[in-house]
């Protein structure tokens, strides 16, 4: 046994519950989001003082409205209170219910009482109970359910020392379970799996032998046994059904005694604002108009700090360059590694914007309604209305995005929204964007009210929702994965957002944007920074071989360093691989040094800016902005604009499509447990955009 | 036979069975369960998905599944 300093404590309990409040609030910064071994669902813990000696380990368990699970989230919460042996099983389980649908909220109680672990029941937002007309005899339910209850309202802090002081007696409670339902559906079955399974209470091994994937952690001998007990599927549905229906049997009975609504009470402010949120017409026009402001609050917001972001980091640049003697290290941190933080670091910005209206969308319980009102025309194209969240969230960024499918039932709904998520236009992609509008589309207005370039970025963001759309189309009409889905989706009470959980999931969701794109992108411009800095023989005499071309020149000792940076350039090893490539991307309208830039954004887009600035700045002392030294830039064969209209649009077509990210393609690859889906995103969309940039260079020429 | 995709915005009706093989056990566990009362309290584009109000949850189903749950018969049938 461990020694028992510490309590584990996990927290279960339906979506909807307050029941990250309840955790935020007992845990605050101690709070950790790790990995569960072997799968990809995040473990929220943290710690809590519950006595003057005594702490307790909280764990938030994945929200769910039953212990069958319906999704790999959900499914963490068995195999937690199934294993005895498993480091965060609970010493004791909090199950924590809302005073309003609390009949719903125990059924879960219930099954986990019949677990025989230790099971408190909380009851939150009991200061609402005056307001919605509630009065619950509290003593009464206690003892028919024979469990301690402690209402608490988590938003407000209120009864969370109650609640600490009931942890404190976890061993004292009464783990009996409630009732033999099992006797009522088939007493002579249960008897049997009771006689043969002696170490597991009843509910256990039926749960076990109800699971379709063998959970890992039970002995071969009892393998074996809960094998033998197995019974066709109809079967175990119907027996499951039958549980059901008894339980709530069970709990209407209970709350009929203890549990009065006075209706006249209830405000109804849940129909009023679904009158109009869910409504045909109105519900989509509140939508769209929503996602406007949001689009629009995350260009205007985000600009002001990422311009600092930008200024200071190019500052710091210089600042160690000043400071360091001059050398490899100090091309390295200023060349390399400055700027490769510096391009992390800008996007967080735009992105803690989007997962701040995100965030305050699911807070309030708005997020639903969309589902809701979006689910028939996903469905058309083979996603469900859940994908709306992911397709939104993938304009900051698609790796959350792509965890945040997770919730999706059927398996090919979620496949194919993970495979067109990284068409909607990220955040990395704008950088690349704003550049290129720049230079190719004027700044003009139409109707002296529209900007064009701003009509143009528009396009471009329904041009990346269009094609997410018309793939996942084609993928729903060509892919034959087993489709077999449901869609049930709760439509909670709205609620004010609670500042705390927004913070915190703001938090967390750019700390995982940082540190999981940021390895990558920092690892890029570090590699990047040496191929551009090394190169072969040539490279190394650079300054000799120039010197002696342009002896008949005379040049300024300005005009001499300049051509040398650029014959060096030319002859680094990244120069090399850009002319490699040049024949294979001059029908797209591209040269070699665009080659270049896009090899290095191969792994992440926003490095083309970088990569680009890289290439200009080389040799000429900081006078003029990337985008004039890529405007001044002429194509040496037909004497026009290397930047010209239709080389731009391709460029910028190219980058719609393109999958270059490296950091997205790990994290299909984390989600779908094969390599098949990651290369066919790469290749697909990587074709896609050759032909398309093609396309459309050979169009506007 | 009437089912839950047949009722009309704000009509309640009592649910008399539920197509056991075909509807997933996570809508009995949301409070769909025989004898309860549902309401339908809004229904998307082409009544799909419906948003209905039962034994205390309220939740959105898709048509398909809403076919599969039966309503009892009034006590005089209707014309």
């Amino acid at each position: 046994m461990r020694s028992k300093k510490s309590v584990n404590v996990a927290l279960v309990g339906n979506p909807n519950t307050g029941k990250t409040s309840l955790f935020n609030q007992l845990t605050g910064l101690t709070q950790k989001v790790g990995n569960y071994p072997g799968i990809t669902v995040d473990k929220k813990q943290g710690t809590c003082k519950i006595g003057a000696k005594e702490t307790a380990i909280i764990t938030d368990l994945p929200g769910t409205y039953s212990i069958n699970p319906t999704s790999l989230d959900e499914s963490i919460v068995l195999e937690t209170l199934l294993d005895n042996d498993h480091e965060n099983y609970p010493d004791i389980v909090v199950v924590v219910a809302e005073v309003e649908n609390i009949k719903r909220n125990l059924l879960l109680f219930t099954q986990v009482k019949d677990l025989k672990i230790p099971t408190l029941l909380v009851v939150n937002m009991a200061d609402q109970m005056d307001r919605k007309g509630i009065s619950i005899d509290i003593e009464a339910l206690k003892t028919i359910l024979n469990t301690e209850i402690v209402l608490i309202s988590a938003r407000k802090r209120e009864g969370i020392e109650a609640l600490k002081e009931a942890l404190l007696r976890y061993e004292t409670f009464d783990t009996t379970p409630l009732q033999s339902i099992s006797d009522k559906i088939d007493k002579a079955y249960f008897e049997k799996i009771k006689s043969r399974l002696k170490g597991f209470s009843t509910y256990k091994s039926w749960l076990l032998i109800t699971q379709k994937n063998p959970v890992s952690f039970i002995s071969e001998a009892s393998r074996t046994i809960i094998e033998s007990f197995k019974k066709e599927e109809q079967q175990v549905k119907k027996y499951q059904h039958k549980e059901t229906i008894y339980r709530y049997q069970y709990i209407n009975e209970i709350l009929k005694k203890t549990y009065f609504v006075d209706r006249s009470k209830a405000k109804d402010l849940r129909s009023n604002l679904d009158r109009i949120l869910t409504h045909k017409v109105f519900g989509y026009v509140i939508f769209t108009a929503i996602l406007l402001v949001m689009f629009q609050s995350v260009f205007n917001w985000a600009s002001v700090p990422m311009d600092f972001i930008d200024l200071s980091f190019s500052n710091l640049s210089e600042w160690v360059k000043s400071v360091l003697p001059q050398g490899v290290l100090s091309n390295l941190i200023t060349d390399g590694i400055i700027p490769g933080i510096g391009g992390i670091v800008i996007f967080i910005p735009q992105i803690a914007i989007l997962f701040l209206f995100v965030s305050i969308l699911e807070e309030t319980g708005y997020m639903s309604r969309v589902v809701f009102l979006m689910d028939k025309i996903m469905r058309r194209y083979g996603m469900s209305g859940k994908s709306v969240i992911p397709l939104i969230s993938g304009t900051a960024c698609a790796i959350p995005a792509i965890m945040a499918t997770r919730n999706i039932v059927g398996w090919k709904d979620r496949l194919i929204t993970i495979l067109v998520t990284p068409f909607t236009t990220c955040s990395a992609r704008l950088p690349v964007y704003a550049i290129i509008i720049a230079l190719i589309i004027p700044d003009n207005r139409i109707l002296g009210l529209f900007s064009l370039q701003g009509l143009v970025l528009m396009a471009l963001y329904i041009l990346g929702f269009a094609s997410a759309l018309i793939s996942a189309f084609l993928l729903n009409k060509f892919l034959k994965v087993d489709g077999k889905t449901f869609f049930i989706v709760e439509m909670p009470n709205y609620k004010l957002p609670s500042l705390k959980n927004i913070a915190f999931d703001v938090f967390e969701k750019t700390k995982a944007f940082v540190l999981g794109a940021g390895k990558i992108i920092l690892a890029i411009s570090i590699v990047l920074w040496f191929l551009a800095s090394n190169g072969g023989e040539d490279f190394k005499n650079a300054s000799q071989i120039v010197v002696e071309k342009s002896t008949s020149e005379n040049l300024t000792p300005q005009e001499l360093e300049s051509e040398i940076a650029a014959f060096k350039l030319e002859k680094s090893y990244i120069g090399r691989m850009g002319k490699i490539i040049e024949p294979v991307i001059a029908p797209l309208g591209y040269d070699w040094k665009i080659g270049v830039a896009l090899i290095s954004s191969f792994a992440a887009r926003e490095v083309f800016v970088g990569a680009l600035s890289t290439i200009y700045s080389v040799g000429s002392d900081d006078e003029g902005t990337i985008k004039q030294r890529m405007a001044a830039e002429i194509n040496p064969m037909t004497k026009e604009k290397r930047f010209n209209f239709p080389a731009g649009m391709s460029l910028l077509v190219f980058y719609a499509f393109a999958m270059q990210c490296m950091g997205t393609l790990a994290i299909v690859k984390r989600e779908t447990k094969s390599w098949k889906w990651p290369i066919l995103q790469l290749v697909g969309m990587g074709a896609l955009a050759y032909l398309t940039a093609f396309i459309t260079f050979v169009i506007l020429k | 036979m009437r089912t839950v995709a047949d009722l009309q915005k704000g009509e309640k009706a009592t649910i008399e069975e539920l197509a056991f093989d075909e509807i997933p056990l996570a809508l009995m566990e949301m409070g769909c369960i025989p004898g309860k009362q549902v309401v339908l309290i809004q229904s998307a584009p082409m009544k799909d998905p419906l948003y209905i109000s039962v034994n205390g949850s309220h939740f959105a189903i898709r048509r398909e599944t809403a076919e599969r749950i039966i309503l009892a018969k009034l006590l005089c049938d209707e014309i």
